[in-house]
């Protein structure tokens, strides 16, 4: 029994009544879970293959499923992009300086691939793949290491098959026999070495990023006396720490500036709670796309001035077959072609890469067409 | 702004002080070395003259504006999306051990979500006699308990294996907060499920789209671990796991589960993403450590250092700075000023606690030589925490994670520092 328990069966003798526990001091709280609920949650694959459910799928299906939900962000041969997780090669590189860790170089168990790709990938998207897909993509991902030939199927009956190359590369935590003996004991205090010198400096990377504030990523503002507001650091120098400034005098200022836009706003112009809104609904499309200053092409293309413009039409940005085509018979992104593509984005432009399931609400739509609208 | 002019008054009072300060190093400055009677106090300021802010003009406070620098802060190269990233309590600026919620670090995998109490959910299931589901309202009904625990994340300070890197304590050490914790014990859940005796680990899972899913062993989930609800004082913050997460005292971050939705006991480790592919620490040879929970003693010096320069002249200095061990208490911080030729025991503001943060201060008479400050924080296990020779001579230099070496700070004549390595 647990000490606070204890003080409970003791709070008994001396005040009120008792809590009524049954006879393993149970309070009973909660209540049962149900199957189906526990179906839901309980996703979880064990390294021995238990919990994975009926399915199958090969490599050639699983290219295609992983150009659509994967590529953007790891590259087309699960080579990583910018600082994206690589998921292939690296092998012989553990034990070399900067070690190359992917699924084939370091990963000790194939569950783990599937289990992960099932509940929390794509990345923004979790959860929306089925179990043929994920055993497809985990058979794609074996293939890009030269685990797998190009004509595997995976599926719940051969997957304690597939060998991990780094399956005994792990050992349970050894600290206490190879570290504390060495590290334990009356440490030095005098004379403690002959000389010091200084071997490394940091300064000489220089990554140290800047003041959040300024935006500007150079040297020193981390260093700014701490006492000091940011309103009256150093000599205002562009434009970005002139608004940095702005922002952090705060208040007064900004307030009157909404003011004044709010009493010039014309019948065109967009509602500000329905912009306010939409930027809340616009969450869910951060994570692959990029509105405002600055914006640029992400998993999915930036979407200033989407509204009203051509189909299609970012530049650098790679689009799918679908929406080249939809965008040659002139298409325009107006109220109603966003409608039916928000709503159901598979729906309305078959076989475009967009891995979004829509927005149910209708409101959700209009709110973040607004917000878009407000962003030309 | 009324109070600009002010500020800039009180800043050359104090320039003003500073040149005279070198000029008198050892003595108390006299009025008249000032340059005569100091109008903050001569003259009548507006503060003392008209009202401040009535009691119904901040219903829930942040800091005066004048700290609006001691913030949270990221390092974008670290990682692919701050989405999925980490940022750093600003501890080269906080003194004392509770870190205020509003700039404790934060770690996430899929974003920080709006997880509200009436949507809220936690399930026991696996091997227990009757898998349930509780409500928030559930957990606030079983007894409580309370805690204050450190929480580390596994890479603080990993930027720092390969070499010095970042200019900053709140940089090489900020990935940490000490937090006040109120909630039930993980014990208390478990029991009223009832664990069956094939039950060896328990798995937990967040709601979040990362689900940030983690094995325990089911001694350490019996033993001290929490279902927390509040931090501080108030409910968890957003970004800390509101409306419950998991408290893991002395142990990695990472297993410290926020939105806890699922506890699930099992007979073995799930062996998740999170506890093979990262939280695992590659050995020179190429052969990684895996379950490598706890977090080993720990100490910085977080002022001065490369944000907190040296800006008065010489003479009293304070040395300050946070320890703390996941396996037990801190029972002394040693500090050197030369690099680790000598040593010196610093006051701990308080007897260490086991698995909380501690304060260390040292009272030293600067006389503007240069210093290459460190600082050494033994537990009452008698370990000592290493430099960082020591421990790549056993581990190299691609661990990453649990990087507890000895900090360097070079403090230069001028009062700046900077972090270095040395022999």
């Amino acid at each position: 029994m647990s000490k606070f328990l204890k003080a409970v069966a003791l709070g008994v003798i001396t005040s009120g009544p008792a809590l009524a526990q049954d006879d393993a001091g149970r309070l009973g709280l909660g209540r049962e879970a149900l199957p189906e609920e526990i179906a839901a949650w309980d996703v979880k694959i064990m390294p021995d293959g238990r919990g994975l459910p009926e399915g199958s799928g090969d490599v050639m299906t699983g290219e295609e499923k992983y150009l659509e939900h994967c590529a953007a962000c790891h590259g087309d041969f699960a080579e990583g992009l910018g600082n994206w997780p690589k998921l292939a090669g690296g092998e012989d590189t553990l034990d070399r300086k900067d070690p190359v860790k992917t699924v084939g170089s370091y990963w000790p168990h194939l569950s783990t691939v599937w289990d992960y790709v099932h509940r929390s990938m794509p990345f923004g998207q979790a959860q929306i793949l089925t179990p043929d897909d994920t055993y497809a993509i985990t058979a794609y991902i074996l293939y890009s290491n030269y685990l797998v030939e190009d004509d595997f199927v995976l599926s719940r009956d051969n997957f304690l098959d597939v060998a991990m190359p780094n399956a005994d590369g792990f050992i349970v935590d050894d600290r206490e026999e190879t570290e504390y003996p060495e590290f334990s004991g009356e440490p030095c205090m005098e004379n403690c070495k002959d000389s010091v010198e200084i071997t490394m400096h940091a300064s000489v990377l220089d990554v140290t990023p800047n003041d959040p504030d300024d935006g500007d990523g150079g040297e020193e503002s981390v260093q700014e006396n701490s006492e000091d507001p940011p309103a009256d650091n150093a000599p205002v120098e562009d434009a970005s720490a002139e608004q940095a400034t702005e922002a952090a005098a705060g208040g007064e200022t900004a307030d009157a500036a909404a003011g004044e836009g709010d009493e010039q706003a014309a019948a065109t112009e967009p509602d500000p709670e329905l912009v306010a809104a939409g930027e809340n609904v616009f969450k869910k499309c951060k994570a692959c796309h990029q509105v405002g200053e600055g914006a640029k092409n992400r998993v999915g293309p930036m979407l200033n001035g989407v509204v009203d413009r051509q189909v299609g039409a970012v530049d650098d940005y790679k689009y799918s077959a679908a929406m080249q085509e939809a965008a040659e018979g002139g298409m325009v992104w107006d109220d109603e072609t966003l409608h039916g593509y928000l709503a159901d984005p598979k729906g309305f432009l078959p076989k475009n890469k967009m891995a979004f399931a829509g927005l149910k609400k209708t409101e959700d739509i209009d709110a973040v067409i607004a917000y878009l609208r407000a962003h030309p | 702004m009324a109070g600009k002019s002010v500020t800039t008054s009180r800043r050359g009072i104090l320039r003003a002080g500073l040149a005279a300060g070198v000029a008198l190093p050892a003595a108390a400055l006299s009025a008249r070395a000032q340059g005569g009677p100091d109008p903050l106090i001569t003259e009548v300021q507006d503060w003392a003259r008209y009202t401040g802010e009535g009691v119904d003009e901040t219903p829930y406070g942040l800091p005066i504006r004048f700290e609006s620098d001691v913030v949270r802060r990221n390092v974008p190269w670290l990682t692919a999306d701050p989405i999925s990233s980490i940022n750093f309590t600003p501890i080269h600026a906080l003194d004392g051990t509770i870190t205020p919620a509003g700039c404790a670090f934060e770690r996430h995998h899929s974003g920080a979500i709006e997880l509200a109490k009436p949507d809220y959910r936690l399930m026991v299931n696996g091997l227990v006699d009757r898998p349930l589901v509780f409500t928030y309202e559930d957990l606030e009904r079983f007894p409580r308990h309370s805690g204050v625990y450190f929480c580390e994340c596994a890479a603080n300070t990993g930027m720092e294996w390969a070499g010095a890197q970042l200019n900053g304590s709140q940089f090489t050490h900020g990935m940490i907060h000490n937090m006040e914790y109120v909630g039930i014990p993980l014990k208390t859940l478990l029991d009223e499920a009832g664990v069956k005796p094939e039950g060896k680990w328990i798995y937990v899972e967040g709601a979040d789209a990362s689900s940030n899913g983690r094995s325990i062993p089911i001694e350490k989930a019996l033993d001290d671990c929490m279902v927390a609800f509040k931090a501080n004082g108030e409910a968890l913050r957003k970004e800390h796991g509101y409306p419950a997460r998991l408290v893991v005292p002395g142990w990695e971050g990472n297993l410290w589960v926020k939105w806890l939705r699922r506890i699930e006991v099992t007979d073995g480790p799930v062996e998740s993403r999170e506890e093979t592919s990262k939280y695992t620490d590659t050995l020179a040879d190429g052969t990684s450590r895996k379950w490598t929970w706890v977090m080993d003693a720990k100490s910085v010096v977080t002022a001065p250092s490369p944000q907190v320069p040296i800006r008065h002249g010489n003479g009293p200095l304070v040395i300050t700075g946070l320890a703390w061990s996941g396996r037990g208490a801190i029972t002394r911080v040693d500090v050197s000023v030369d690099g680790g030729k000598t040593w010196k025991t610093a006051r701990l503001a308080a007897p260490g606690q086991p698995m909380q943060m501690t304060r260390f201060w040292l009272d030293h008479d600067w006389q503007g030589e240069e210093m290459l400050l460190q600082s050494r924080a033994m537990d009452d296990t008698g370990y000592v925490q290493p430099t960082k020779s020591a421990l790549r001579a056993i581990r190299g230099e691609n661990s990453v994670y649990h990087n507890n070496a000895i900090q360097t700070w070079w403090i230069k004549q001028d009062g700046s520092a900077e972090n270095v390595e040395v022999s």
